[in-house]
């Protein structure tokens, strides 16, 4: 056109369609705060001083090539790595405020608050119900009416409970790789954690039960706060709000998904989404 | 991109999009040249290989069309291979939409042959149409070599296509007046001049989509000045 110069910009696409968008652009809370953070494997430094915050009811997605320090960032999360020998931390993870490696903290309590499901389902060999009461058990909840309600709306929330209400005591060997995986998450939200770490959650899972897992990823961010550890790239793409890139134990580029994925601030984020790696 | 692709077959996949959009935009480029000289010189059979070379740049496009489709399907590209084919997309479209204005004028230039010719052999379109190229030229130079300064350059000689556009308008608006027997082929000299000012305005978005595809940003529907200043933010 002969003159143009009308001003199209910052209009709130979702107000004119009535869409609810998903990445809101409301501030949010932080359930988690990542401050200084180090970690060494005896002499090697894994972890090189990381910062960043994980919104609360948000995915936050990890990215980045192998030994870059993501699933040991993600196990840093409800301390995981205390069990690995040699590993020495320093710096401060706030949970809603508070450091979960101050001296004080009760270990049980907080992986009751983050619960972790990993990249193989690792079921229990045990009915799917005890799968997904375990937890309740024990912490001493022994009234059967309070258990059935927990397995069943655990069992919904991981999107499982129409395809084995009729087969709940039926071992959990019995379900296939995707629904163990989704067995699994159903288990880990009985206990109603805050935060859910999903390391490589449907790497050995095929394309259905993969969208699947990340449909319920989709679901479960209303009520919890999500990081994920993926290779998958497409697959950070398509669940997440926000992407952290890693590489060599630090904390690349941290954005939203959107924008890390269409047009990344970081020479190297750019590279490595694009396959220009190495 | 600095950096080759570890998938080397992506690499030349990418190679090959942009090689053919610069095929076609170089086919789009002569066929406005074509156009204008056919009018300029009442050359009837230069109008006529415009008028049927149309649908190799129809061909063209839908080719480039469905390769961006295969390298999206199958690549899933991201960050600037996205934006490039992204940008191809939409360039192919504006390329497509310059050469149907060729064509136009070429039917134009048919007409006009046929009728009395004025004196200064239309010397006004000849100008209109060799800015039009520049552009058309300038924007295709600008991505080539992702150049952001010569795509605003490029941009800014949009303002003075349409000044140009709007002169002619006016003059033959006169000629109109003063002896209405010139209307039917004023007309025909007033729709190639339109013809010429609207593939400008398709050079001038390539420029946009140069500008998206290497700062990532988006300059649409903004003038040139917000556009320079939206990147120097």
């Amino acid at each position: 056109m002969i003159k143009s110069s009308t001003m199209t910009h910052g209009i709130d696409l979702g107000a004119i369609t009535g869409e609810r968008v998903a990445h809101s652009s409301a501030p949010t809370e932080n359930t988690l705060e990542v401050k200084d953070l180090r970690l060494f494997y005896g002499d090697k430094e894994a972890l090189k001083g990381v910062n960043m915050p994980i919104p609360k009811q948000r995915v936050t997605a990890f990215i980045g090539p192998s030994g870059c320090g993501k699933s040991t960032l993600l196990r840093c999360f409800n301390r995981m790595n205390d069990l690995v020998d040699g590993v020495r931390i320093e710096g401060k993870i706030l949970l809603d405020g508070d450091d979960i490696y101050a001296r004080t903290v009760d270990v049980s309590a907080l992986r009751r608050r983050v619960g972790m499901v990993f990249q193989k389902p690792n079921p229990f060999p045990k009915s799917i119900y005890e799968n997904v009461a375990y937890g309740l058990r024990i912490q001493g909840v022994k009234e059967r009416r309070v258990l059935d309600e927990a397995v069943e709306n655990s069992l919904k929330g991981a999107a499982l409970w129409d395809e084995v209400k009729d087969r709940l005591h039926d071992s959990a060997f019995g379900l296939s790789g995707g629904q163990q995986q989704r067995l699994v998450i159903a288990r880990a939200i009985a206990i109603e954690p805050d935060v859910l770490l999903l390391d490589e959650p449907a790497s050995a899972l095929d394309p259905i039960s993969t969208l699947k897992i990340e449909e319920l990823i989709y679901e479960l961010k209303s009520t919890y706060t999500i990081i994920i550890v993926t290779h998958n790239m497409q697959q950070a793409a398509r669940v997440s709000d926000y992407t952290a890139f890693m590489y060599m134990g630090e904390l690349i580029e941290l954005a939203s998904t959107d924008t890390l994925f269409t047009n990344p601030g970081k020479k190297q984020t750019e590279d490595y989404i694009t396959g220009r790696y190495g | 991109m600095d950096k080759h692709h570890i998938s080397q077959q992506f690499d030349s996949e990418l190679e090959h999009l942009r090689n053919h959009v610069f095929a076609l935009g170089g086919l789009v480029e002569k066929q406005t040249m074509n156009a204008v000289a056919a009018l300029t010189e009442g050359n009837i059979e230069l109008a006529e290989d415009v008028i049927t070379g149309d649908y190799k740049v129809n061909a063209m496009e839908v080719e480039i069309d469905e390769e961006c489709t295969h390298i999206l399907a199958r690549r899933q590209p991201t960050a600037g291979d996205l934006r490039l084919v992204i940008a191809v997309i939409k360039t192919i479209t504006d390329l497509e939409r310059m050469g149907d204005q060729a064509k136009k004028v070429a039917r134009m230039a048919k007409d006009l042959a046929g009728m009395e010719r004025p004196r200064n052999g239309y010397i006004e379109i000849q100008s209109l149409g060799s800015h039009v190229q520049k552009m058309i030229h300038g924007a295709l130079d600008a991505f080539v070599r992702m150049d952001v300064d010569a795509a605003i350059a490029v941009a800014k000689m949009d303002m003075q296509v349409d000044h140009e556009y709007e002169a002619i308008m006016r003059q033959n608006m006169t000629f109109m007046m003063e002896d209405p027997r010139t209307i039917k082929r004023v007309l025909n000299v007033i729709w190639a001049a339109r013809a010429l000012e609207r593939a400008g305005d398709h050079a001038k978005n390539m420029c946009e989509y140069i500008i998206y595809l290497v700062k990532g940003k988006n300059v649409r529907h903004i003038s040139v000045e917000q556009m320079e200043e939206e990147l120097h933010r």
